[in-house]
């Protein structure tokens, strides 16, 4: 459980500006989802609390605590695609992680210790379904598959935030429904600060405890990619499960009765 | 069409629409069967055969010791002989001895190139210091054409095997060593980030991520080096050799053999064949897991 600051947060690629003045204060626990048109920085802010790349100014605090300026274990990552590795089949995925933590030099178990180490992921994959597809390899397995698999690799580490880049953007609506379920679960036991960037409205408001809309303030008519998008609204939902979710971006904004973050 | 647009009633008395038109399918719809394809497939080998026959057979009327066009019984008794008999001023069997050296040196060279590519492929593919420091370089050697090094390795290194298997190394090793390094760029970025989330340090993203991902891209990159590989070697060895393919070939030449030169010629591209299939095969088995999507040659 990790608290987590972001201080007049601004990104900008080459001079155009992608974020500015983005502040945030995130309680241990939450599960904030982040939505927005496309191309405001959604993803960049996502990029930025996994130090993928580093702001052009503020800074972001984890537990009061500079991020490290580069990946580490205490974040994880889901994203949309590519985040299993397509030559180690499902259970050398879930190892990995621990192989890397043992093994300096190789980085690989071998024999009795392999077959100890694959013998530990037995419940998890039980857990997420997997436990039958175990000696498949990512490319043997359908997208819902592979992502439920990608949840587990990085939960692993028993990261303090988990951050989600659309992880469910590419599955159809049923298979949709059950990863949200296994999402869910998975974050009630292991408590931890969750970041879910998502397209879908309904998602956002069925998972987060706290939505955070990214959009722009200010706009230059005649220079549009002039200034960059922040947090317009931050909306807390304590009845969330009673909520009914709007059905797009301006009547969630229109039917708030939130002040914006930035008034 | 046109009454179902306008809204209209079907006409009384009509109670199924028209038959579906039959259109012929799409060219790129139609596969042959399996034995069509391998009928498809024999075609043009039987066809170059004879061709070859026919030819040689007219020249061989007017003229019955002709040697530009033998006969195949002709070409395989040559083979026959060189595959059988001892030579008798040194005591080997020609074909086995040429054929052996051949492969040595050839292996020795791509093997020598294959390492390069993989360290420095690697390591320019991964490491942004050393992509800057090597990447112009090697982009520049790799435009040289390699036979004009051949002199300078002669008269560097001798005349001896040295100089062959460098020749073959510097002839492959840049386009290699550049396919490598591509082929790690193009790792997904989301792979990268995820793996340093999961603890690893670099020479462990290099060893369980980066290096069994190359290891089907470095086979490809073998086969297609195969075939440079291949010409380097016959040009080395009929420059300045005493033994090997390359140097049989452009020795008997001065005897108009035709009948050696183009057993000789069938037996390299039989070998060369069997090579590149025994990478595919090797690919297919150790590397499974990079086999499973698009059909492959």
């Amino acid at each position: 459980m990790s608290a987590l600051d972001v201080r007049n947060l601004g990104m900008a690629y080459g001079g155009t500006p992608i974020l500015e003045r983005v502040n945030l204060s995130v309680a241990p626990g939450d599960f904030c989802t982040i939505v927005g048109a496309s191309g405001c920085g959604k993803s960049t802010f996502l990029r930025l609390l996994l130090s993928q790349e580093r702001p052009t100014r503020g800074q972001i605090l984890l537990d009061g605590e500079n991020l490290p300026p580069e990946p580490t274990p205490d974040r994880g990552i889901v994203f949309q695609r590519y985040s299993v590795f397509p030559h180690l089949s499902v259970e050398d995925n879930l190892i990995l992680c621990a192989e890397f933590a043992a093994a300096p030099l190789t980085g690989r178990f071998f024999g009795a210790k392999r077959r100890a180490a694959r013998a530990t992921v037995d419940s998890l994959l039980e857990q997420i379904g997997l436990a039958h597809a175990r000696k498949r390899c990512p490319a043997q397995l359908s997208g819902g598959m592979q992502q439920r698999l990608a949840i587990a690799q990085a939960l692993m580490m028993k990261p303090k935030v988990l951050l989600l880049d659309e992880p469910f953007g590419a599955l159809d609506p049923g298979i949709r429904a059950d990863m949200h379920e296994l999402l869910l679960k998975l974050w009630d036991e292991m408590k931890m600060t969750v970041f879910m960037v998502t397209h879908d409205i309904g998602e956002a408001f069925k998972l987060g405890t706290r939505v955070l809309v990214f959009d722009k303030i200010r706009h230059d008519p005649h220079d549009p990619s002039a200034y960059g998008a922040t947090i317009t609204y931050d909306l807390p939902l304590e009845r969330k499960r009673h909520v009914q979710p709007p059905e797009t971006i301006n009547e969630l904004i229109a039917t708030s009765e939130e002040i914006p973050a930035h008034a | 069409m046109s009454t179902i647009e306008n809204g209209a009633k079907p006409v009384a008395g009509v109670e199924h629409g028209p038959p579906p038109r039959h259109h012929p399918l799409r060219l790129i719809n139609r596969a042959p069967s399996r034995r069509l394809a391998v009928f498809l497939g024999a075609l043009p080998f039987v066809a170059l055969v004879v061709a070859y026959t026919a030819a040689s057979h007219v020249r061989r009327l007017d003229n019955p010791s002709d040697r530009l066009l033998p006969s195949l019984e002709s070409i395989g008794a040559a083979f026959f002989r060189l595959a059988t008999e001892r030579d008798v001023r040194t005591g080997d069997i020609t074909l086995w001895v040429d054929t052996f050296d051949s492969l040595t040196r050839l292996g020795l060279g791509l093997g020598v190139a294959l390492a390069f590519a993989l360290v420095l492929g690697i390591a320019i593919g991964f490491l942004p210091h050393i992509r800057s420091a090597l990447a112009p370089f090697i982009a520049a050697v790799s435009l040289i054409p390699p036979i004009t090094i051949l002199p300078i390795l002669f008269i560097a290194l001798g005349l001896g095997e040295t100089s062959k298997i460098a020749l073959i190394t510097l002839g492959t090793a840049p386009v290699m060593i550049r396919s490598m390094a591509q082929a790690v760029i193009d790792i997904p970025r989301e792979q990268m980030v995820k793996v340093q989330t999961l603890g690893a340090s670099t020479w462990q993203i290099v060893t369980r991520v980066v290096l069994p991902q190359m290891m089907p891209k470095l086979i490809a990159a073998l086969r297609l080096a195969l075939v440079p590989g291949w010409i380097f070697l016959i040009s080395a060895e009929a420059i300045a050799s005493t033994s090997g393919l390359g140097y049989r070939i452009f020795l008997v030449r001065r005897y108009l053999a035709m009948d050696v030169i183009l057993s000789y010629v069938i037996w390299i591209t039989i070998l060369a064949y069997l090579l590149d299939r025994l990478l595919l095969w090797w690919s297919r088995s150790a590397f499974w897991w990079s086999h499973l999507e698009g059909d492959s040659l």
